[in-house]
């Protein structure tokens, strides 16, 4: 009986360690080698949709004392529930890069997307990715400010879409420019677009656009100013509902 | 008889006592009674209304949240749109303002869309089972896998069930939909719109029906075996053929090629182009802006150019020279539809851009290919085949009638229920992975299928999976009060003998006019309101660009000016718009006072020197046309009726309406009127 009691045991605790051993073996990753600081290389700050992949993959870099990359070292992505990476975790190529495709969750707003890999000492190393993802407001948003507002207000001049920003007499702010956008509350912004830049004080170069967009369409380029705005937007209600 | 004592004496044998079956049976009945409140209490709805009163319970704005938190089941019931949800039962704070920082699900606020959450339910964008009140069944249909969630990723499907225009807000679905008609699915796939209409496909498979003149077997063959290495950007897809097979539909199209007869004339006399200069035709290529149109491959090996046109990067590989200077004379001989204008090339001029392009070749395309003379039987298998692949749906070919329904109908296909699908070992069980595997591997789906082999991108399969899945049962169905008009579809050309002139032209391929067109160039419907006649003979003598910053410009047709004069007389008088009155304000002689106030506004109070230029050594703007000759250009009449409403005469231009008086735009228009041109500018400072 107690023979028999022990094959049981034994076979369940093979038939256990048979099942972590499967479990662990999916990343089956061994650093070989460990660096000092990890930095974001490319594919920080995109915008993206729900649930759907970042245009570029994100980069990642681990590099040593020098700042030069580091062959081998482990680096994990971690996220919030719903963000997927492809892959999620992965050992560094030749010039020290780890390349990553991530795919959103299902809501839209911020996320922060964090690589993590270890040092000499086992000292986690972390670097944090901002994405953002569009929801239908936002959305509409980007493509109405492609339309009528990036030309001024994008900095970047490209081939197909030459920017006027340089022409300007007084320069217009990217959208980007949270420190100045923050300060404007949402009601003065759409008073800023609908009757343009005199209404607040402001230059003139900028025009009225409360009869060639709808009320719809201003929230919405503010949602999306409100999205893409470094440092992030935090609406005033926030803080008293946050007690 | 003995059965029934044998019932008495077990019976007695249970229940001795009388009392005994009462007692036994109260107990089950209230146990039996017990059921229904048990199974209620512990609910999984209740669960989260209990979670949901825990969340609001600590903020500050509780009393609001929980004077609006109803309990128990909550639903909205559209009778007419078939509509039972009761996604609220859970998402309680789903119409919550307060809400919209709760990031934790169920209890977020539903982000903002342009339509009413109580009016349109859930499912009807969502999908799912609205009447379920379960996690598992409510999101991913459990029980009968029927319709579960739409994933976010897919959203905008849901917007394309009513909306069967290009919504701003929609870049996925409008890419999509422009996918279906630009590479060509709807010509084997039926897709039968909700309005009745049949999506049309936009692009242009040329008509094989006197390939023989134009290209060689052996370019056919390498063309068959893989398109998209003659040229990345082919919109034919890979039929991925045997090498047998593709010998055999080689072999078919060259034997069945007829003359076309008009051509071969011109074409003896064209065998000296290649003895032409190279950086002439360089030139000439440029000059008639052939990039408007057509790409080529640069030296960095990027491919730029316009997207209307095949890629030319190879084209001396694959046409045979005197075709080339046919095709350019007059391509509509070989290809009556075709998009290509009819340039009026001199001789000369004809075979100067005849031998740049044959030059442009890359030979190791055909290098490979020895294909030895076709036997009667190869001949006969190639028409075979080209009957089984269905290329007459898409190419003309001599002999072969166009297949009707070739391919499965996709009308529906945004509700085609699970079970009738059929998936590869492994893939995920779902409609739009379906969809996307289909995209993208279609042959993976079982041995004999005849679904080409494309090579889209994966924002692509997205954008086309997204456009598919907004073809649903449901968009058939939509309640009267739901439905949006669809874009109407116009069949306008233009007639007479200026229209045969526009049509050689082909000005429609860049131009819309009144309701249909290309969208390259300005839409052309009002053109005879807006501009000085003198200035549009002149343009179309010298075409050159209104804006400095537009790469796209359009070309020059070598007019002559019998020509120019009849199109000019056909645009200002047939492309009138009403409410443009020439005669209101007047073109001149506005007082020197008013042309001031008009620079003063100009600069200051509207600012338009932002975007416009009116003396190029001070203004820079460039988003809008530079306006330095607007006066010899545009009548003051339009300027007048722009300044004030622009949207109203061109929907969707970017020029902010500035509600301007009729003292400031008179004002403006004098100013702007004033702008003739450099000469008298400078003669007036």
């Amino acid at each position: 009986m107690t023979r028999h009691l022990s094959v049981t045991g034994a076979l369940a605790l093979a038939l256990l360690a048979g099942c972590s051993r499967h479990k662990a073996a999916a990343p089956a990753l061994h650093a070989t080698a460990a660096g000092s600081a990890i930095v974001v290389s490319s594919g920080d700050k995109q915008l993206g949709n729900p649930g759907t992949p970042l245009p570029q993959p994100i980069v990642v870099q681990v590099n040593d004392d020098q700042g030069n990359g580091v062959t081998g070292a482990l680096v994990r992505f971690s996220a919030p529930a719903g963000v997927r990476f492809d892959p999620a975790a992965a050992l560094t190529d030749s010039s020290g890069q780890v390349t990553t495709n991530v795919t959103l969750g299902d809501a839209s707003g911020r996320y922060q997307l964090t690589a993590v890999s270890q040092d000499k000492k086992g000292k986690d190393l972390a670097v944090q990715a901002g994405a953002v993802a569009a929801g239908y407001q936002q959305q509409l948003g980007y493509e109405l400010q492609k339309n009528y507002c990036s030309r001024c207000h994008d900095p970047e001049s490209t081939p197909d879409q030459v920017s006027n920003y340089d022409n300007l007499a007084v320069k217009p702010h990217a959208f980007s420019e949270g420190d100045t956008f923050n300060k404007l509350s949402d009601a003065d912004l759409a008073a800023l677009v609908s009757h343009g830049g005199p209404a607040m004080n402001l230059s003139a170069l900028m025009p009225a656009y409360g009869s060639t967009l709808s009320e719809a369409d201003i929230r919405a380029v503010i949602a999306y100013i409100r999205l893409v705005s470094d440092p992030p937007y935090e609406p005033p209600g926030m803080v008293y509902a946050k007690r | 008889m003995q059965a029934s004592n044998k019932i008495r004496l077990s019976w007695r044998a249970l229940f001795r006592d009388p009392i005994r079956p009462f007692g036994v049976a109260s107990l089950f009945l209230l146990m039996a009674f017990a059921i229904a409140p048990a199974k209620d209490h512990f609910s999984e709805w209740r669960h989260y209304q209990n979670a949901y009163l825990r969340l609001i319970h600590d903020r500050s704005d509780a009393g609001t949240l929980q004077r609006h938190f109803r309990p128990g089941i909550q639903q909205i019931w559209l009778p007419e749109a078939g509509v039972v949800d009761r996604c609220k039962t859970c998402h309680e704070g789903m119409a919550e303002a307060g809400l919209v920082d709760v990031k934790t699900q169920p209890f977020g606020k539903h982000p903002p869309i342009p339509h009413s959450l109580t009016e349109f339910g859930c499912v009807v964008c969502h999908r799912g089972q609205g009447v379920a009140t379960t996690v598992a069944e409510a999101h991913d249909s459990t029980l009968a896998p029927e319709e579960p969630l739409l994933p976010a990723r897919y959203m905008e499907a849901s917007c394309g069930q009513c909306h069967h225009e290009a919504l701003s807000g929609t870049p996925k679905l409008n890419q999509g939909r422009v996918m279906l008609a630009r590479y060509g699915c709807v010509h084997c796939h039926t897709v039968k719109l909700p309005d009745g209409s049949t999506m049309m496909p936009s692009d242009e498979p040329p008509p094989l029906t006197h390939i023989a003149e134009k290209t060689s077997r052996e370019w056919i063959y390498a063309w068959l075996k893989n398109p998209q290495s003659y040229s990345a950007t082919a919109t034919m897809p890979n039929f991925l053929l045997s090498d047998d097979d593709a010998r055999d539909i080689s072999a078919f199209l060259i034997a069945n090629s007829a003359a076309s007869g008009a051509a071969h004339a011109v074409l003896v006399a064209a065998t000296a182009t290649r003895t032409a200069d190279p950086s002439a035709g360089a030139s000439l290529y440029g000059e008639s802006f052939c990039a408007s149109c057509h790409a080529t491959q640069n030296a960095a090996g990027d491919v730029v150019g316009g997207d209307l046109g095949p890629e030319l990067t190879g084209i001396g590989t694959k046409v045979k020279p005197e075709w080339l200077r046919s095709w350019l004379r007059n391509p509509h001989e070989y290809a009556p539809g075709t998009s290509m204008p009819q340039y009026r090339w001199t001789d000369q001029q004809l075979d100067l851009l005849t031998g740049f392009l044959a030059a442009k070749s890359n030979s190791d395309f055909t290098a490979n290919v020895h294909l030895d003379p076709a036997t009667p039987e190869q001949i006969a298998h190639g028409r075979k085949l080209v009957a089984e692949y269905g290329c007459a749906v898409c190419h003309e070919i001599r002999g072969i009638r166009k297949p009707d329904n070739f391919a499965p109908e996709l009308s529906r296909i945004g509700s085609k229920p699970l079970a009738q699908l059929v998936f590869t070992s492994g893939m995920n069980q779902t409609l739009p992975d379906y969809l996307a595997a289909k995209i993208q591997h279609p042959r993976d789906f079982g041995p004999g299928l005849r679904m080409p082999q494309y090579t889209f991108t994966s924002p692509q399969v997205d954008a086309l999976s997204t456009a598919l899945l907004s073809l649903t049962d449901r968009s058939f169905t939509m309640p009267q009060q739901w439905q949006v008009a669809s874009p109407k579809r116009s069949n306008y050309q233009p007639a007479g003998h200026a229209g045969k002139l526009m049509a050689d032209l082909n000005c429609q391929a860049c131009h819309r006019m009144n309701g249909r067109g290309g969208d390259m160039a300005p839409d052309l419907s009002a053109e005879g309101s807006s501009v000085h006649r003198q200035w549009l003979n002149q343009f179309l003598a010298n075409p050159n660009t209104l804006r400095p910053a537009l790469i796209r410009r359009m070309p020059r047709f070598n007019l002559t000016d019998t020509e120019r004069a009849e199109l000019t007389d056909y645009i200002m008088t047939a492309y009138q718009i009403p409410g443009i009155d020439p005669d209101a304000v007047s073109d001149s002689g506005s007082s020197p006072a008013l042309v001031e106030q008009g620079r003063q506004i100009f600069y200051s109070k509207y600012a338009c020197q932002g975007c416009h230029m009116v003396d190029p050594k001070q203004d820079k703007g460039y988003v809008g046309p530079p306006l330095t000759t607007v006066g010899s250009r545009l009548t003051a009449a339009w300027i007048d009726a722009w300044l004030k409403n622009p949207q109203a005469l061109r929907p969707g231009t970017i020029e902010p309406n500035r509600d301007m008086s009729d003292d400031d735009a008179r004002a403006l228009t004098a100013f702007l009127m004033a702008q003739k041109g450099s000469g008298k500018q400078e003669a007036k400072r």
